[in-house]
Protein backbone atom coordinates (compact mmCIF):
# COMPACT_ATOMS: atom_id res chain seq x y z
CA UNK A 1 0.00 0.00 0.00
CA UNK A 2 3.04 2.24 -0.12
CA UNK A 3 2.04 3.57 -3.50
CA UNK A 4 -1.59 4.03 -2.50
CA UNK A 5 -3.03 7.20 -3.98
CA UNK A 6 -6.44 7.98 -2.48
CA UNK A 7 -9.23 9.22 -4.72
CA UNK A 8 -11.09 12.15 -3.21
CA UNK A 9 -14.37 13.48 -4.55
CA UNK A 10 -14.88 17.08 -3.43
CA UNK A 11 -18.21 18.87 -3.76
CA UNK A 12 -17.24 22.54 -3.68
CA UNK A 13 -19.56 25.52 -3.79
CA UNK A 14 -19.34 27.91 -6.69
CA UNK A 15 -19.03 31.05 -4.58
CA UNK A 16 -16.41 30.16 -1.98
CA UNK A 17 -14.42 26.95 -2.16
CA UNK A 18 -14.42 26.67 -5.95
CA UNK A 19 -13.29 30.27 -6.14
CA UNK A 20 -10.59 29.47 -3.58
CA UNK A 21 -9.46 26.53 -5.75
CA UNK A 22 -9.36 28.89 -8.71
CA UNK A 23 -7.32 31.36 -6.69
CA UNK A 24 -4.92 28.58 -5.66
CA UNK A 25 -4.46 27.81 -9.35
CA UNK A 26 -3.96 31.39 -10.51
CA UNK A 27 -1.55 31.89 -7.59
CA UNK A 28 0.43 28.89 -8.97
CA UNK A 29 0.03 26.98 -5.71
CA UNK A 30 0.30 23.24 -6.14
CA UNK A 31 -1.88 20.66 -4.42
CA UNK A 32 -2.17 16.86 -4.83
CA UNK A 33 -3.95 15.68 -7.96
CA UNK A 34 -5.93 13.09 -5.95
CA UNK A 35 -8.82 15.53 -5.63
CA UNK A 36 -11.67 15.49 -8.15
CA UNK A 37 -13.53 18.76 -7.80
CA UNK A 38 -17.24 18.84 -8.53
CA UNK A 39 -18.55 22.37 -8.61
CA UNK A 40 -22.04 22.80 -7.18
CA UNK A 41 -23.89 26.08 -6.80
CA UNK A 42 -24.13 25.63 -3.02
CA UNK A 43 -23.26 22.94 -0.46
CA UNK A 44 -26.96 23.09 0.40
CA UNK A 45 -27.69 21.20 -2.84
CA UNK A 46 -25.48 18.23 -1.99
CA UNK A 47 -28.00 15.44 -1.48
CA UNK A 48 -26.62 12.76 0.88
CA UNK A 49 -27.16 10.46 -2.07
CA UNK A 50 -24.23 12.11 -3.93
CA UNK A 51 -21.90 11.31 -1.04
CA UNK A 52 -23.08 7.70 -0.86
CA UNK A 53 -22.68 7.27 -4.61
CA UNK A 54 -19.11 8.56 -4.45
CA UNK A 55 -18.22 6.23 -1.58
CA UNK A 56 -19.87 3.19 -3.14
CA UNK A 57 -18.27 4.06 -6.47
CA UNK A 58 -14.85 3.69 -4.89
CA UNK A 59 -13.89 7.13 -3.57
CA UNK A 60 -11.54 6.87 -0.59
CA UNK A 61 -12.77 10.15 0.77
CA UNK A 62 -15.50 12.72 0.16
CA UNK A 63 -15.13 16.39 0.94
CA UNK A 64 -17.99 18.86 1.03
CA UNK A 65 -16.74 22.42 1.22
CA UNK A 66 -18.51 25.75 1.11
CA UNK A 67 -18.69 29.27 2.49
CA UNK A 68 -18.11 30.09 6.13
CA UNK A 69 -21.26 30.29 8.27
CA UNK A 70 -22.94 33.61 7.59
CA UNK A 71 -21.29 33.98 4.18
CA UNK A 72 -23.55 31.67 2.15
CA UNK A 73 -24.53 33.22 -1.18
CA UNK A 74 -27.98 31.71 -0.62
CA UNK A 75 -28.10 32.83 3.03
CA UNK A 76 -28.22 29.44 4.77
CA UNK A 77 -27.38 26.57 2.38
CA UNK A 78 -24.21 25.72 4.30
CA UNK A 79 -26.14 25.31 7.57
CA UNK A 80 -28.40 22.79 5.82
CA UNK A 81 -25.34 21.01 4.45
CA UNK A 82 -23.95 20.74 7.97
CA UNK A 83 -27.12 18.94 9.13
CA UNK A 84 -26.86 16.51 6.21
CA UNK A 85 -23.22 15.77 7.00
CA UNK A 86 -24.22 15.19 10.61
CA UNK A 87 -26.88 12.77 9.35
CA UNK A 88 -24.40 10.90 7.14
CA UNK A 89 -21.89 10.70 9.96
CA UNK A 90 -24.55 8.95 12.05
CA UNK A 91 -25.36 6.47 9.30
CA UNK A 92 -22.16 5.62 7.42
CA UNK A 93 -19.93 4.45 10.32
CA UNK A 94 -22.47 1.68 11.05
CA UNK A 95 -21.52 0.15 7.71
CA UNK A 96 -17.79 0.35 8.26
CA UNK A 97 -17.05 3.69 6.59
CA UNK A 98 -14.53 5.44 8.84
CA UNK A 99 -15.80 8.90 9.85
CA UNK A 100 -12.56 10.40 8.47
CA UNK A 101 -13.67 9.54 4.94
CA UNK A 102 -16.34 12.22 4.99
CA UNK A 103 -15.28 15.79 5.69
CA UNK A 104 -16.97 19.17 5.73
CA UNK A 105 -14.92 22.36 5.61
CA UNK A 106 -15.54 26.05 5.15
CA UNK A 107 -13.05 27.60 2.73
CA UNK A 108 -13.77 31.21 1.71
CA UNK A 109 -13.20 32.67 -1.75
CA UNK A 110 -9.99 34.39 -0.70
CA UNK A 111 -8.51 31.34 1.06
CA UNK A 112 -6.45 29.97 -1.87
CA UNK A 113 -3.52 29.11 0.36
CA UNK A 114 -5.77 27.39 2.89
CA UNK A 115 -7.44 25.41 0.10
CA UNK A 116 -4.12 23.97 -1.04
CA UNK A 117 -3.12 23.20 2.56
CA UNK A 118 -6.38 21.41 3.35
CA UNK A 119 -6.08 19.29 0.21
CA UNK A 120 -2.53 18.29 1.17
CA UNK A 121 -3.61 17.44 4.73
CA UNK A 122 -6.61 15.47 3.52
CA UNK A 123 -4.56 13.38 1.12
CA UNK A 124 -1.99 12.72 3.85
CA UNK A 125 -4.68 11.57 6.30
CA UNK A 126 -6.35 9.31 3.77
CA UNK A 127 -3.03 7.76 2.78
CA UNK A 128 -2.53 6.82 6.42
CA UNK A 129 -6.08 5.47 6.63
CA UNK A 130 -5.60 3.28 3.55
CA UNK A 131 -8.01 2.37 0.75
CA UNK A 132 -11.76 2.26 1.35
CA UNK A 133 -13.15 -1.21 1.95
CA UNK A 134 -16.01 -0.37 -0.38
CA UNK A 135 -13.55 -0.24 -3.27
CA UNK A 136 -11.90 -3.51 -2.25
CA UNK A 137 -14.87 -5.62 -1.25
CA UNK A 138 -18.02 -4.30 -2.90
CA UNK A 139 -19.49 -6.00 -5.94
CA UNK A 140 -21.33 -2.75 -6.76
CA UNK B 1 -58.83 17.85 33.54
CA UNK B 2 -59.17 15.94 30.34
CA UNK B 3 -62.30 13.91 29.88
CA UNK B 4 -61.91 10.20 30.66
CA UNK B 5 -64.85 7.98 29.81
CA UNK B 6 -65.75 4.38 29.25
CA UNK B 7 -67.30 2.58 26.31
CA UNK B 8 -69.46 -0.19 27.75
CA UNK B 9 -68.69 -3.75 26.74
CA UNK B 10 -71.31 -6.50 26.76
CA UNK B 11 -70.59 -10.25 26.65
CA UNK B 12 -66.84 -9.67 26.28
CA UNK B 13 -67.49 -8.57 22.72
CA UNK B 14 -65.04 -5.71 22.12
CA UNK B 15 -65.76 -5.48 18.41
CA UNK B 16 -69.49 -4.96 19.06
CA UNK B 17 -68.63 -2.14 21.48
CA UNK B 18 -66.25 -0.51 19.02
CA UNK B 19 -68.93 -0.83 16.38
CA UNK B 20 -71.52 0.93 18.50
CA UNK B 21 -68.93 3.58 19.32
CA UNK B 22 -68.40 4.13 15.59
CA UNK B 23 -72.16 4.28 15.01
CA UNK B 24 -72.41 6.97 17.69
CA UNK B 25 -69.56 8.85 16.03
CA UNK B 26 -71.34 8.77 12.68
CA UNK B 27 -74.51 10.11 14.31
CA UNK B 28 -72.65 13.30 15.26
CA UNK B 29 -73.47 16.14 12.93
CA UNK B 30 -69.87 17.29 12.70
CA UNK B 31 -68.52 13.87 11.68
CA UNK B 32 -69.16 13.03 8.03
CA UNK B 33 -67.27 9.78 7.75
CA UNK B 34 -65.23 7.28 9.66
CA UNK B 35 -62.08 5.55 8.51
CA UNK B 36 -61.87 2.17 10.15
CA UNK B 37 -60.46 -1.28 9.32
CA UNK B 38 -63.09 -3.81 8.27
CA UNK B 39 -63.12 -7.39 7.11
CA UNK B 40 -64.39 -7.25 3.60
CA UNK B 41 -66.79 -9.82 2.24
CA UNK B 42 -64.49 -10.80 -0.61
CA UNK B 43 -61.38 -11.44 1.49
CA UNK B 44 -60.59 -12.08 5.12
CA UNK B 45 -57.87 -9.39 5.52
CA UNK B 46 -58.96 -6.29 7.46
CA UNK B 47 -58.59 -3.21 5.24
CA UNK B 48 -59.23 0.48 5.99
CA UNK B 49 -62.71 1.51 4.82
CA UNK B 50 -64.20 4.98 4.59
CA UNK B 51 -67.75 4.69 5.92
CA UNK B 52 -70.56 7.23 5.86
CA UNK B 53 -73.49 4.84 6.44
CA UNK B 54 -73.71 3.26 9.90
CA UNK B 55 -75.28 0.15 8.31
CA UNK B 56 -72.00 -0.50 6.53
CA UNK B 57 -70.02 -1.29 9.65
CA UNK B 58 -70.77 -5.02 9.84
CA UNK B 59 -67.18 -6.14 9.33
CA UNK B 60 -65.55 -3.62 11.68
CA UNK B 61 -62.32 -5.12 13.00
CA UNK B 62 -59.66 -2.74 14.37
CA UNK B 63 -58.42 -5.47 16.73
CA UNK B 64 -57.49 -7.95 14.04
CA UNK B 65 -53.85 -9.08 14.05
CA UNK B 66 -53.92 -8.32 10.31
CA UNK B 67 -51.89 -5.26 9.35
CA UNK B 68 -51.85 -5.23 5.57
CA UNK B 69 -50.80 -1.59 5.23
CA UNK B 70 -49.99 1.51 7.24
CA UNK B 71 -53.12 3.63 6.90
CA UNK B 72 -51.25 6.95 7.23
CA UNK B 73 -50.91 7.34 3.46
CA UNK B 74 -54.61 6.61 2.99
CA UNK B 75 -55.54 9.23 5.54
CA UNK B 76 -53.12 11.69 3.88
CA UNK B 77 -55.02 11.20 0.61
CA UNK B 78 -58.26 12.07 2.44
CA UNK B 79 -56.95 15.14 4.22
CA UNK B 80 -54.37 16.81 1.99
CA UNK B 81 -56.98 19.38 0.94
CA UNK B 82 -60.24 20.43 2.62
CA UNK B 83 -62.91 17.83 1.83
CA UNK B 84 -65.87 19.75 3.19
CA UNK B 85 -66.37 17.26 6.00
CA UNK B 86 -64.68 15.86 9.04
CA UNK B 87 -63.35 12.30 9.27
CA UNK B 88 -62.92 10.27 12.42
CA UNK B 89 -60.00 7.91 11.79
CA UNK B 90 -59.54 4.84 13.96
CA UNK B 91 -55.94 3.73 13.64
CA UNK B 92 -53.02 1.99 15.27
CA UNK B 93 -50.46 4.14 17.12
CA UNK B 94 -47.82 3.65 14.41
CA UNK B 95 -50.31 4.73 11.75
CA UNK B 96 -51.07 7.89 13.71
CA UNK B 97 -47.37 8.59 14.20
CA UNK B 98 -46.69 8.17 10.49
CA UNK B 99 -49.65 10.44 9.72
CA UNK B 100 -48.14 13.12 11.95
CA UNK B 101 -44.89 12.87 9.99
CA UNK B 102 -46.84 13.37 6.75
CA UNK B 103 -48.58 16.41 8.23
CA UNK B 104 -45.18 17.93 8.96
CA UNK B 105 -44.10 17.17 5.40
CA UNK B 106 -47.18 19.10 4.21
CA UNK B 107 -48.68 15.99 2.62
CA UNK B 108 -51.60 15.75 5.05
CA UNK B 109 -53.65 18.06 7.27
CA UNK B 110 -55.07 17.65 10.76
CA UNK B 111 -57.86 20.21 10.35
CA UNK B 112 -60.49 17.82 8.96
CA UNK B 113 -59.71 14.76 11.01
CA UNK B 114 -60.14 13.47 14.53
CA UNK B 115 -57.54 10.82 15.26
CA UNK B 116 -58.94 7.98 17.32
CA UNK B 117 -56.11 5.78 18.48
CA UNK B 118 -56.63 2.31 19.81
CA UNK B 119 -54.18 0.56 22.14
CA UNK B 120 -52.26 -1.74 19.83
CA UNK B 121 -52.14 -5.44 20.57
CA UNK B 122 -49.66 -6.04 17.75
CA UNK B 123 -49.96 -7.77 14.41
CA UNK B 124 -48.82 -10.77 12.39
CA UNK B 125 -47.06 -10.84 9.06
CA UNK B 126 -49.55 -11.08 6.19
CA UNK B 127 -48.57 -14.67 5.43
CA UNK B 128 -48.83 -15.69 9.10
CA UNK B 129 -52.18 -13.94 9.43
CA UNK B 130 -53.78 -15.85 6.56
CA UNK B 131 -52.69 -19.14 8.09
CA UNK B 132 -53.89 -18.05 11.54
CA UNK B 133 -57.28 -16.76 10.39
CA UNK B 134 -58.18 -19.71 8.21
CA UNK B 135 -61.79 -19.45 7.08
CA UNK B 136 -63.14 -17.50 10.02
CA UNK B 137 -61.47 -14.13 10.42
CA UNK B 138 -64.01 -12.90 12.98
CA UNK B 139 -63.29 -15.81 15.30
CA UNK B 140 -59.55 -15.32 14.70
CA UNK B 141 -59.71 -11.71 15.87
CA UNK B 142 -61.59 -12.72 19.01
CA UNK B 143 -59.13 -15.55 19.73
CA UNK B 144 -56.26 -13.08 19.29
CA UNK B 145 -57.46 -10.22 21.49
CA UNK B 146 -58.82 -12.48 24.21
CA UNK B 147 -55.51 -14.30 24.38
CA UNK B 148 -53.36 -11.17 24.39
CA UNK B 149 -55.52 -9.27 26.88
CA UNK B 150 -55.55 -12.30 29.19
CA UNK B 151 -51.78 -11.93 29.32
CA UNK B 152 -50.96 -14.89 27.11
CA UNK B 153 -48.10 -14.90 24.65
CA UNK B 154 -49.23 -13.41 21.35
CA UNK B 155 -47.61 -16.34 19.56
CA UNK B 156 -50.47 -18.68 18.77
CA UNK B 157 -51.20 -21.40 16.26
CA UNK B 158 -47.86 -21.01 14.51
CA UNK B 159 -48.25 -17.26 14.07
CA UNK B 160 -46.33 -14.70 16.09
CA UNK B 161 -46.15 -10.93 16.37
CA UNK B 162 -43.84 -9.35 13.82
CA UNK B 163 -40.38 -8.31 15.05
CA UNK B 164 -41.53 -4.69 14.50
CA UNK B 165 -44.36 -5.18 17.00
CA UNK B 166 -42.15 -7.05 19.45
CA UNK B 167 -39.70 -4.13 19.44
CA UNK B 168 -42.40 -1.43 19.57
CA UNK B 169 -42.48 0.95 22.55
CA UNK B 170 -45.60 2.74 21.31
CA UNK B 171 -48.51 0.43 22.09
CA UNK B 172 -50.45 3.44 23.31
CA UNK B 173 -51.60 6.17 20.90
CA UNK B 174 -50.03 9.17 22.64
CA UNK B 175 -50.53 11.49 19.66
CA UNK B 176 -54.22 10.68 19.07
CA UNK B 177 -57.04 13.14 19.78
CA UNK B 178 -58.99 10.40 21.54
CA UNK B 179 -57.17 7.35 22.91
CA UNK B 180 -59.06 4.10 23.43
CA UNK B 181 -57.36 2.03 26.11
CA UNK B 182 -57.24 -1.76 26.43
CA UNK B 183 -53.99 -2.57 28.27
CA UNK B 184 -54.55 -2.90 32.00
CA UNK B 185 -58.25 -2.11 31.58
CA UNK B 186 -61.04 -4.44 32.62
CA UNK B 187 -62.21 -5.00 29.07
CA UNK B 188 -64.94 -7.34 30.31
CA UNK B 189 -66.92 -4.24 31.27
CA UNK B 190 -65.54 -1.34 29.27
CA UNK B 191 -62.98 0.25 26.98
CA UNK B 192 -61.23 3.34 28.31
CA UNK B 193 -61.67 6.55 26.25
CA UNK B 194 -59.39 9.50 26.99
CA UNK B 195 -59.34 12.94 25.36
CA UNK B 196 -55.79 14.02 24.56
CA UNK B 197 -56.32 17.27 22.62
CA UNK B 198 -58.86 20.10 22.45
CA UNK B 199 -60.45 18.48 19.36
CA UNK B 200 -60.66 15.14 21.14
CA UNK B 201 -62.00 16.79 24.27
CA UNK B 202 -64.80 18.50 22.33
CA UNK B 203 -65.83 15.32 20.54
CA UNK B 204 -65.68 13.08 23.59
CA UNK B 205 -67.81 15.52 25.61
CA UNK B 206 -70.33 15.56 22.78
CA UNK B 207 -70.67 11.75 22.88
CA UNK B 208 -71.72 11.90 26.58
CA UNK B 209 -70.27 8.53 27.53
CA UNK B 210 -70.21 7.52 31.21
CA UNK B 211 -67.13 8.99 32.88
CA UNK B 212 -64.43 6.74 34.26
CA UNK B 213 -61.08 6.68 36.02
CA UNK B 214 -57.84 5.34 34.60
CA UNK B 215 -57.40 2.02 36.42
CA UNK B 216 -54.27 1.57 38.57
CA UNK B 217 -53.44 -1.64 36.76
CA UNK B 218 -52.99 0.21 33.47
CA UNK B 219 -49.80 1.97 34.45
CA UNK B 220 -48.25 -1.27 35.64
CA UNK B 221 -49.37 -3.22 32.58
CA UNK B 222 -47.86 -0.59 30.29
CA UNK B 223 -44.59 -0.50 32.24
CA UNK B 224 -44.27 -4.30 31.97
CA UNK B 225 -45.00 -4.16 28.26
CA UNK B 226 -42.47 -1.38 27.69
CA UNK B 227 -39.82 -3.29 29.58
CA UNK B 228 -40.16 -6.44 27.50
CA UNK B 229 -40.36 -4.45 24.25
CA UNK B 230 -37.24 -2.45 25.08
CA UNK B 231 -35.33 -5.61 25.96
CA UNK B 232 -36.28 -7.17 22.62
CA UNK B 233 -35.31 -3.98 20.81
CA UNK B 234 -31.89 -3.85 22.48
CA UNK B 235 -31.10 -7.36 21.34
CA UNK B 236 -32.47 -6.68 17.87
CA UNK B 237 -30.27 -3.58 17.55
CA UNK B 238 -27.16 -5.44 18.72
CA UNK B 239 -27.75 -8.35 16.34
CA UNK B 240 -28.51 -6.08 13.38
CA UNK B 241 -25.51 -3.84 14.05
CA UNK B 242 -23.22 -6.89 14.13
CA UNK B 243 -24.75 -8.25 10.92
CA UNK B 244 -24.15 -5.04 8.94
CA UNK B 245 -20.96 -3.51 10.31
CA UNK B 246 -19.10 -3.46 6.99
CA UNK B 247 -20.07 -2.73 3.42
CA UNK B 248 -19.45 -6.36 2.60
CA UNK B 249 -21.81 -7.50 5.35
CA UNK B 250 -24.41 -4.94 4.34
CA UNK B 251 -24.18 -6.38 0.84
CA UNK B 252 -24.81 -9.85 2.26
CA UNK B 253 -27.69 -8.56 4.38
CA UNK B 254 -29.34 -7.14 1.26
CA UNK B 255 -28.20 -9.95 -1.04
CA UNK B 256 -31.72 -11.22 -1.76
CA UNK B 257 -33.03 -7.78 -2.75
CA UNK B 258 -34.42 -7.76 -6.27
CA UNK B 259 -35.00 -3.98 -6.42
CA UNK B 260 -38.77 -4.41 -6.41
CA UNK B 261 -39.02 -1.30 -4.17
CA UNK B 262 -42.00 -2.80 -2.31
CA UNK B 263 -40.47 -1.57 0.95
CA UNK B 264 -40.50 1.98 -0.35
CA UNK B 265 -44.11 1.68 -1.58
CA UNK B 266 -45.21 0.19 1.75
CA UNK B 267 -43.32 2.82 3.75
CA UNK B 268 -45.77 5.42 5.07
CA UNK B 269 -43.12 8.12 5.42
CA UNK B 270 -41.17 7.68 2.17
CA UNK B 271 -42.34 11.07 1.05
CA UNK B 272 -41.02 11.71 -2.49
CA UNK B 273 -43.76 11.95 -5.11
CA UNK B 274 -41.51 10.15 -7.53
CA UNK B 275 -38.62 8.06 -6.27
CA UNK B 276 -35.32 8.91 -7.97
CA UNK B 277 -34.63 5.19 -8.30
CA UNK B 278 -37.43 4.75 -10.83
CA UNK B 279 -36.39 7.74 -12.92
CA UNK B 280 -34.05 7.78 -15.89
CA UNK B 281 -31.18 8.66 -13.54
CA UNK B 282 -30.96 4.93 -12.83
CA UNK B 283 -31.81 3.78 -16.32
CA UNK B 284 -28.11 3.54 -17.06
CA UNK B 285 -26.62 3.34 -20.48
CA UNK B 286 -25.97 -0.31 -21.46
CA UNK B 287 -22.28 0.54 -21.94
CA UNK B 288 -22.16 1.69 -18.30
CA UNK B 289 -23.08 -1.80 -17.04
CA UNK B 290 -20.28 -3.26 -19.16
CA UNK B 291 -17.78 -0.78 -17.72
CA UNK B 292 -18.86 -1.69 -14.19
CA UNK B 293 -18.54 -5.37 -14.93
CA UNK B 294 -15.11 -4.89 -16.49
CA UNK B 295 -13.83 -3.00 -13.46
CA UNK B 296 -13.96 -6.08 -11.25
CA UNK B 297 -14.77 -8.82 -13.70
CA UNK B 298 -18.36 -9.16 -12.46
CA UNK B 299 -21.22 -7.02 -11.29
CA UNK B 300 -24.34 -8.11 -9.43
CA UNK B 301 -27.53 -7.43 -11.35
CA UNK B 302 -29.74 -5.58 -10.79
CA UNK B 303 -27.29 -2.90 -9.68
CA UNK B 304 -27.69 -0.06 -7.15
CA UNK B 305 -29.27 -2.24 -4.44
CA UNK B 306 -27.13 -1.15 -1.50
CA UNK B 307 -27.15 2.39 -2.91
CA UNK B 308 -30.96 2.34 -2.87
CA UNK B 309 -31.22 1.23 0.74
CA UNK B 310 -28.56 3.67 1.95
CA UNK B 311 -30.28 6.52 0.14
CA UNK B 312 -33.62 5.62 1.67
CA UNK B 313 -31.96 5.56 5.09
CA UNK B 314 -30.69 9.11 4.63
CA UNK B 315 -34.02 10.31 3.28
CA UNK B 316 -36.51 8.85 5.77
CA UNK B 317 -34.77 7.31 8.78
CA UNK B 318 -35.43 10.44 10.87
CA UNK B 319 -39.14 9.96 10.13
CA UNK B 320 -39.22 6.16 10.65
CA UNK B 321 -41.96 5.12 13.07
CA UNK B 322 -40.98 1.44 13.03
CA UNK B 323 -44.31 0.11 11.75
CA UNK B 324 -42.53 -2.76 9.98
CA UNK B 325 -44.48 -2.57 6.74
CA UNK B 326 -41.18 -2.62 4.80
CA UNK B 327 -40.43 -6.11 6.11
CA UNK B 328 -44.05 -7.15 5.61
CA UNK B 329 -43.83 -6.12 1.96
CA UNK B 330 -40.50 -7.77 1.19
CA UNK B 331 -40.99 -10.76 -1.12
CA UNK B 332 -37.68 -12.28 -0.05
CA UNK B 333 -37.93 -11.90 3.73
CA UNK B 334 -35.06 -9.43 4.11
CA UNK B 335 -35.18 -8.02 7.68
CA UNK B 336 -35.59 -4.45 6.39
CA UNK B 337 -37.36 -3.06 9.46
CA UNK B 338 -34.55 -4.19 11.77
CA UNK B 339 -31.96 -2.16 9.86
CA UNK B 340 -34.16 0.91 9.38
CA UNK B 341 -35.15 1.01 13.04
CA UNK B 342 -31.52 0.65 14.12
CA UNK B 343 -30.38 3.53 11.93
CA UNK B 344 -33.53 5.58 12.60
CA UNK B 345 -32.97 5.24 16.32
CA UNK B 346 -29.49 6.71 15.90
CA UNK B 347 -30.37 9.52 13.50
CA UNK B 348 -33.40 10.57 15.54
CA UNK B 349 -31.27 10.60 18.70
CA UNK B 350 -28.62 12.68 16.91
CA UNK B 351 -31.17 15.43 16.30
CA UNK B 352 -33.03 14.92 19.60
CA UNK B 353 -36.11 14.12 17.55
CA UNK B 354 -38.80 11.49 17.89
CA UNK B 355 -40.76 10.62 14.76
CA UNK B 356 -44.52 10.93 15.09
CA UNK B 357 -44.50 12.51 18.52
CA UNK B 358 -45.77 15.99 17.82
CA UNK B 359 -46.75 18.20 14.89
CA UNK B 360 -44.94 21.03 16.67
CA UNK B 361 -41.45 19.52 16.25
CA UNK B 362 -39.95 20.26 12.84
CA UNK B 363 -38.40 17.41 10.83
CA UNK B 364 -34.65 17.62 11.59
CA UNK B 365 -33.54 18.22 8.02
CA UNK B 366 -36.01 21.04 7.44
CA UNK B 367 -34.45 23.33 10.03
CA UNK B 368 -31.03 24.32 11.41
CA UNK B 369 -29.43 26.41 14.10
CA UNK B 370 -26.52 28.70 13.51
CA UNK B 371 -24.49 27.30 16.34
CA UNK B 372 -24.64 23.51 16.23
CA UNK B 373 -22.75 20.36 15.22
CA UNK B 374 -19.34 22.11 15.15
CA UNK B 375 -17.78 18.67 15.59
CA UNK B 376 -18.57 17.64 12.00
CA UNK B 377 -16.72 20.63 10.53
CA UNK B 378 -13.01 20.73 9.72
CA UNK B 379 -10.28 18.19 9.17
Amino acid sequence: MENFEPVIVAFVCNWCTYTAADLAGTSRLSYPKNVRLIRVMCTGMVDPQYVIKALLGGADGVLVSGCHPGDCHYINGNYKARRRIKLLKEILPQFGFEPERLRLTWIGASDGIQFAEIMRDLVKELKELGPSQAKLKMVV
Amino acid sequence: MATTATINVKDQDLLASLKSFCVTLLEQENISAILVPQRLPMKSMAMPTLVTDADQLAGIDPLSPAFPMNGAKVLAKLTRRPSGGKIAAMMRPCEIRAFIELVKLKQARTEDVVLIGLDCLGAFRNTDYFRFAGDDAAAATQRFYEGVLAGKDAAMDGADLTPACKACEHSVPDSADIALGLWGVDTGTGILAQAQSPAGEALLKQLSLPTAEVPQARKEALARLLESRTAYRHKMFADTAAATNSVEKLGNYMANCVNCYNCRVACPVCYCKECVFVTDVFNHDPAQYLRWAQRKGAVKMPTDTVFYHLTRLTHMSTACVGCGQCSNACPNDIPVMELFRLVGHRTQAAFAYEAGKSVEENPPLSVFKEDEFQEVVGL
